[in-house]
This record gives C-alpha cells, sequence and structure tokens, in this order.
C-alpha cells in the first residue's frame, strides 16, 4: 500500500464526510470541519516561523556574520505587544502594534487607491465617444461615460434622488443593476467550479483505487 | 490620554508612507517601517491561533456544546506544528504530505458545498419582480451561456454578446463602484491619519 | 396542474442537490467534452502577452490563493507555467497567501519536471510574507530584503535565476493568480501603477467582473476569469504541442455547461411557481 493511495483515500473520506453535511449536520462533518480548522492554523502557524520570522526578524537581529542589530528589537517588542491582547491587563499595549499596522496600512492605501482606483479611472472614463468608429462603438462608449457618472450619482446620497439627480440616479441603478448580473452568473460559474474540481478528484483519482475507471 | 502614543504612531507611519512617495530623502524611513509592518502583521496570526487554542481549551474545560470536537482541532494544529517544526516542509516531508492530501480536499470540498447553497438560493430567492431585476436576471442569463461552450453552440452570438455585457456595462458599474470606494478608502485614511476616526483602537477617547 | 406548479416552492432542498449533483456528476461520468471556442477577451489578451515577451526574460508568478478556490485557479497555474517554461522564461514566484506556496511548488515542479527545468535555476518559490500591499511596495526597492531565503530556507542571493534581478521593476511582467484580497488590485496598485510593469494573471471567477475596470484602462494587460479562463488558456497553450499534457479545466467545462443550464431552469421553475402563487393570491383577492 504506497503513501500516494493513503493520500488518496484520507482525502476522500474527509471529503465524503464534509458533503454529508448536504443530508444533515452530523458527526462526520464536524469532526472534518474541527480539523480543516486546527490543521489551517497550524500551517498559517508553521510559514509565518518559517517564512516570515526567522528570515526577516530573528535573522536580522542576530546576523549569521555576527554582531546584534538593536534597531529589530522595536518591531519584534511590538509583535509581542499584539499577542498581549490576551491577557486583560496589558491588552491596552497592543494599540500601539495596532497603530503601526493601521497607520503604514492608510497612509499606503491612500495614495495607491486614489491613483488606481480613482484617478486612473476617471481618465480611462474621458473617452472620445467616437473611438472605435462604428455605430455600436459609438453606444459602447456612451454606456460606459453614462454609466459611470450616473453610478457615482446613484452613490451621491448628500443630494435627494430627485429631478435630474433622481433621472441620473435610475439610469445608474439600471446600469449597475447588469453589472451585478454579470456579478451573479459569474458567482454561479465560481461555485459550480469548485465543484467540478472536486468530483474530478473522486471520479477520477479515488474511484480507480477501487478498480472503477469511468 | 492612553490613545495619544498610539495616536501619534498611526500619524507618523502615516505620514511616512505618505511622504516617501513624494520625497525620497523619506524613503530608507518608509523602507524601514515596510519590513517592520511585516513582523508585526504576522504577529496577529500568532494572535489568532491562540486564541482558536483558548476557545477550545474553553470549551473541554466546560464542556460546551460540541466540546467533543475540540480536541480534533487542537490535534489537528499540534501535528501541523510538531511536523512543520521538526521534519521540514518541503514537498515530501510528511507536513507537505498532510497538505496535499487532507488540508487541500478538505478546503476544496468545504467551498465546493456552496455550488449546491448556490442553487438553491437560485431557486428560492431570484425572483424577476419587477423590470430592473428582470433586467439583472437577463444579464445573468447571458453571462453565465456565454461563459459555456454550450452557449456559443445554442447561437454563435452568445459568447460575444457576453463579453460585450462584460466589457460596457459591467465595466461601467464596476467602475462607478470603484471610484466610489476608492473615496471612501481615502477618506476614512485621511480620518484614521488625522486620529479623527478611533474605532480600530476600541473606539475610546 | 397550478397546484403543482405552486408546490415547486417548497420543493426539498436535498432534491435540488441531488439534480445539481448529477448535472454534475454525469457529463464527468460520460466523458463529455466540448469545444472550447477561442474569442477575442482578457483570456487572449493574456496569452498573447506572454507570448510577445522574449525568450531570457523573468516573470514573477505570486500564488495569491488557497484550496478553497484551487479547481479554479490550479490548471491557470500550471497552464501559464507550461506556457512560461517552454519559452525559456524564468519564473520566480512567491505567495501572498501562505497555502499559495506549497500550491504554487506543487504546480511548477509537475511542469518543471516534464520540461526538464531546473530549480534555482530556471524557477525558484521564494515563498510566503504577511503584508500584502506594504511587502510589494518594499520589493519596488529590494527583493532581497523581503525574501533573503526561498521558501525552504536557501539563500536567494546565490540563485541564477535571480542574476539581474534585484527589484520588481527588473521584472518583464508580474503575474497574480488571485483568490481575494490581497491579490490582483495589491499588484496593480503597489507594483503596475508605481513602477510601470506589466501586470497580468488570473483570478476566481467571482472576482473577475470586478476586475474589468483595470483591463479597460490597461492597468491589466489580461485576465484568466475562473475555469472559464483557465480552460481558454489551457486550449490555446496546447496549440501546437506534441502530445500536450491534460488539463483539468477544459474537461470540466462540459459539466459546467449542464451545470448552468439546470441553474437556470431553477430561476425559472422557481419564477413559475413564485407568478402562479402571486396570480392565485391576487384572485382570492
Amino acid at each position: 500500500m504506497s503513501w500516494t493511495f493513503v493520500g488518496i483515500w484520507l482525502g476522500a473520506l474527509l471529503s465524503l464526510s464534509l458533503y454529508s453535511f448536504l443530508y444533515k449536520d452530523n458527526p462526520f462533518y464536524k469532526f472534518a470541519e474541527h480539523l480543516f480548522v486546527g490543521m489551517s492554523a497550524g500551517y498559517w502557524v508553521i510559514y509565518n516561523i518559517k517564512n516570515v520570522l526567522i528570515p526577516n526578524w530573528w535573522n536580522n537581529l542576530v546576523p549569521a556574520e555576527g554582531g546584534f542589530q538593536p534597531i529589530w528589537l522595536i518591531p519584534g517588542t511590538l509583535a509581542l505587544f499584539m499577542l498581549l491582547r490576551i491577557v486583560p491587563k496589558l491588552s491596552s499595549l497592543s494599540r500601539m502594534s495596532l497603530s503601526l499596522i493601521v497607520g503604514t496600512g492608510a497612509g499606503l492605501s491612500l495614495t495607491a487607491m486614489l491613483q488606481t482606483n480613482a484617478l486612473a479611472q476617471v481618465n480611462g472614463t474621458i473617452i472620445a465617444l467616437g473611438q472605435g468608429g462604428d455605430l455600436l462603438s459609438w453606444i459602447s462608449n456612451i454606456i460606459i461615460v453614462t454609466g459611470v457618472v450616473c453610478g457615482l450619482v446613484y452613490f451621491f446620497f448628500s443630494k435627494a434622488h430627485t429631478g435630474v439627480v433622481g433621472g441620473a440616479a435610475n439610469i445608474g441603478i439600471t446600469i449597475l443593476m447588469v453589472a451585478f448580473g454579470a456579478s451573479f452568473g459569474y458567482t454561479v460559474m465560481a461555485r459550480i467550479s469548485l465543484l467540478i474540481g472536486q468530483t474530478q478528484f473522486l471520479l477520477f483519482e479515488w474511484l480507480p483505487t477501487m478498480g472503477i475507471h469511468l | 490620554m492612553r490613545l495619544v502614543i498610539p495616536l501619534m504612531i498611526t500619524f507618523v507611519a502615516g505620514m511616512i508612507m505618505i511622504l516617501q512617495f513624494f520625497v525620497p530623502a523619506t524613503q530608507s524611513m518608509g523602507e524601514s517601517l515596510q519590513e517592520w509592518y511585516m513582523i508585526v502583521a504576522s504577529a496577529a496570526i500568532f494572535l489568532g491561533a491562540i486564541n482558536l487554542l483558548n476557545v477550545h481549551i474553553h470549551k473541554i474545560r466546560f464542556k460546551a456544546k460540541n466540546w467533543k470536537y475540540s480536541p480534533v482541532t487542537i490535534a489537528g494544529f499540534a501535528v501541523m506544528i510538531i511536523t512543520g517544526l521538526f521534519l521540514g516542509i518541503e514537498p515530501g516531508r510528511p507536513f507537505d504530505f498532510m497538505f496535499t492530501q487532507m488540508m487541500v480536499p478538505m478546503g476544496a470540498t468545504m467551498f465546493s458545498l456552496l455550488a449546491f447553497f448556490v442553487a438553491s438560493a437560485a431557486f428560492r430567492a431570484f425572483r424577476a419582480n419587477n423590470w430592473r431585476a428582470t433586467l439583472l436576471l437577463v444579464s445573468a442569463f447571458v453571462v453565465m451561456l456565454g461563459r459555456v461552450p454550450i452557449g456559443a453552440m445554442i447561437w454563435s452570438k452568445i459568447p460575444g454578446i457576453s463579453e460585450w455585457i462584460m466589457q460596457v456595462p459591467n465595466l461601467a458599474g464596476q467602475r462607478a463602484v470603484m471610484i466610489g470606494a476608492a473615496m471612501g478608502m481615502v477618506a476614512t485614511s485621511l480620518r484614521m491619519i488625522f486620529g479623527i476616526e478611533r474605532s480600530y483602537l476600541g473606539g475610546a477617547d | 396542474m397550478a397546484t403543482f406548479v405552486e408546490n415547486l416552492g417548497r420543493i426539498d432542498r436535498r432534491i435540488i442537490f441531488i439534480v445539481m449533483a448529477l448535472s454534475v456528476v454525469v457529463p464527468l461520468a460520460m466523458r463529455l467534452s466540448l469545444p472550447i471556442p477561442i474569442g477575442e477577451g482578457p483570456s487572449k489578451d493574456m496569452y498573447d502577452a506572454v507570448e510577445a515577451l522574449p525568450s531570457g526574460s523573468t516573470v514573477l508568478l505570486s500564488f495569491d490563493y488557497d484550496p478553497s478556490t484551487m479547481p479554479e485557479l490550479q490548471p491557470m497555474a500550471v497552464a501559464l507555467s507550461q506556457h512560461l517554461m517552454r519559452k525559456d522564461i524564468k519564473i520566480v514566484s512567491l505567495a501572498l497567501w501562505p497555502m499559495g506556496v506549497s500550491l504554487g511548488n506543487e504546480a511548477m515542479r509537475s511542469v518543471a519536471d516534464s520540461l526538464g527545468k531546473e530549480e534555482y535555476t530556471d524557477w525558484v518559490n521564494l515563498g510566503y510574507k504577511t503584508g500584502g500591499g506594504v511587502l510589494i511596495v518594499r520589493m519596488g526597492s529590494d527583493i532581497q530584503s523581503v525574501f533573503p531565503v526561498d521558501y525552504d530556507g536557501n539563500p536567494v542571493g546565490d540563485m541564477p535565476v535571480m542574476d539581474g534581478i534585484s527589484r520588481l521593476s527588473d521584472f518583464d511582467m508580474i503575474l497574480s493568480l488571485s483568490a481575494g484580497d490581497p491579490g490582483v488590485p495589491a499588484w496593480v496598485m503597489m507594483a503596475g501603477d508605481r513602477y510601470n510593469i506589466p501586470i497580468g494573471g488570473g483570478c476566481t471567477a467571482v472576482s473577475a467582473p470586478q476586475f474589468y475596470p483595470y483591463l479597460g484602462t490597461g492597468q491589466m494587460v489580461g485576465l484568466l476569469g475562473g475555469l472559464k479562463g483557465a480552460a481558454d488558456y489551457e486550449t490555446m497553450v496546447r496549440v501546437g504541442v506534441e502530445n500536450p499534457p491534460a488539463g483539468t479545466a477544459t474537461p470540466g467545462m462540459a459539466a459546467q455547461s449542464v451545470a448552468h443550464l439546470v441553474i437556470m431552469l431553477f430561476i425559472i421553475l422557481g419564477n413559475i411557481s413564485y407568478l402562479a402563487g402571486k396570480k392565485k393570491k391576487g384572485g382570492a383577492k
């Protein structure tokens, strides 16, 4: 009995345990669910130790070529403060770690968001309506420009959606509905793809171990 | 008062990250901060793991509902930690074997269950009860058909129409959402950096 | 008849589950195969962008997903690795999601072994780091400050694959296989727009519609969306190759077709039942 065989059976039995939830909640499902949560947490911790803490902190604090870099005690201390969140008396220290994360993230995303998701998108919407030449291009370009402007009007709640603003908001929500429909279609596709992947595993990897070849 | 130091850290960190984008002299400070960020952020994962263990140990101790499964979580965690720390993580090792043969199928199966629930939800909740909902439904149908080979077999133009929906009305709608969300994010970031938004610190003054 | 239609709405969900399961199992078990038509679109753009890279280029491949989205993204990882390695393009990979490290290893190792490519010379897996966008920005000025060693602790500076690569702008293209955040948006924001590097990749079908604005502005050179995108790429990569290895996305598309039809049927039946119930209520008034 090879390790591959054992692995396939382990994977198949755990998969079937999880699928049993479709009938109703049961001990097999709960077992697999709890095992998955525990193993995932273990995996994350190991990769954090081996891929982040050792190479990016410990090896900088105590370099292989010798010496000691006290500056690296600062992130180490802040990381420790983060863990102190579980000690009620000292939990307020974790705010400093949280502040560093929030401040860095906010500063970075401010410029990046503004550039990538706002200015570049506005720039991409300033298009010549006739570009492309044919009638469909005209229609498409008008829909893009109108859709973006009216969509933004729909999200603007500082003014009542009446009169011209109301009309624009109506066009905006109509375009948004088409976009949400497309998103729904893609969501259905995604969910089914995941089922297809696991079914392929059970049909073409697990069943053959029992001599059933489809 | 006890929030002064955290608020100062947020302000300084935020300003360094903004300035290093424009002022080369602040580049090295920004780089150090980015390296520290990785270390501090990784502590959040340890915090999560400790919390998970705490919850399950608590459940076992007080025999809470479904406590009998808690040892399974703890054992799963312990096995991954022990094998990962002492036997290595490279391909062929027990850690990698357990990831490939147990975690991968479990993770994939867990989320593939959603296919069944999306079918059930589509049957029970997707109602074309006004013209906009009907428009949403039509758009969804065209995209669903256009993304699979059978769509082209039904009518050769369906994939083209589906791609047009994606590249024109979908793009317009998503772009409006994207710009709106970006403006919101910029405003929130500014509020955080200047200490107006403090809810992430627990909401205290 | 009206009673049957109204009762449809109260059908046991397990019957829906069985029909759903059959719609996937039967086409797969019968090995139903449908041709994948490749038209103009983001998948073709992605293929063309990679095809245009000269051999000897170096591409950064980021595995930003975990097993929960593996059926969609792993076939993309395999097909992209095949395309890149066959063109003698070097791959430097990393993961913004911890489990992406192992999944990336699995995909690249299988392709590298079949094409005779050497780890550390033709490809390397640098591993995982926390930080998402922050680590991307740091890599913009110095990759080795973020990744001094690879996922297994081997010094990155000694690897031939890293010759001439010290910062993000040294890469000819960045490809992200993304299941959420951090993923494609982080790469577009922190690498593409900031350092002017072509960004492409693939994502789950759930997030694909959100990335079309990036395609419209040229912030992304191409995008593989969900299993359809993976099947498109598998199909394009197989063209002109003798005995191409079988992919997993293309055979799944027949089952995907049937399942889509079944879901559409469910929606139609649900609406018929709803309208019948509404009509009856209206009549009763």
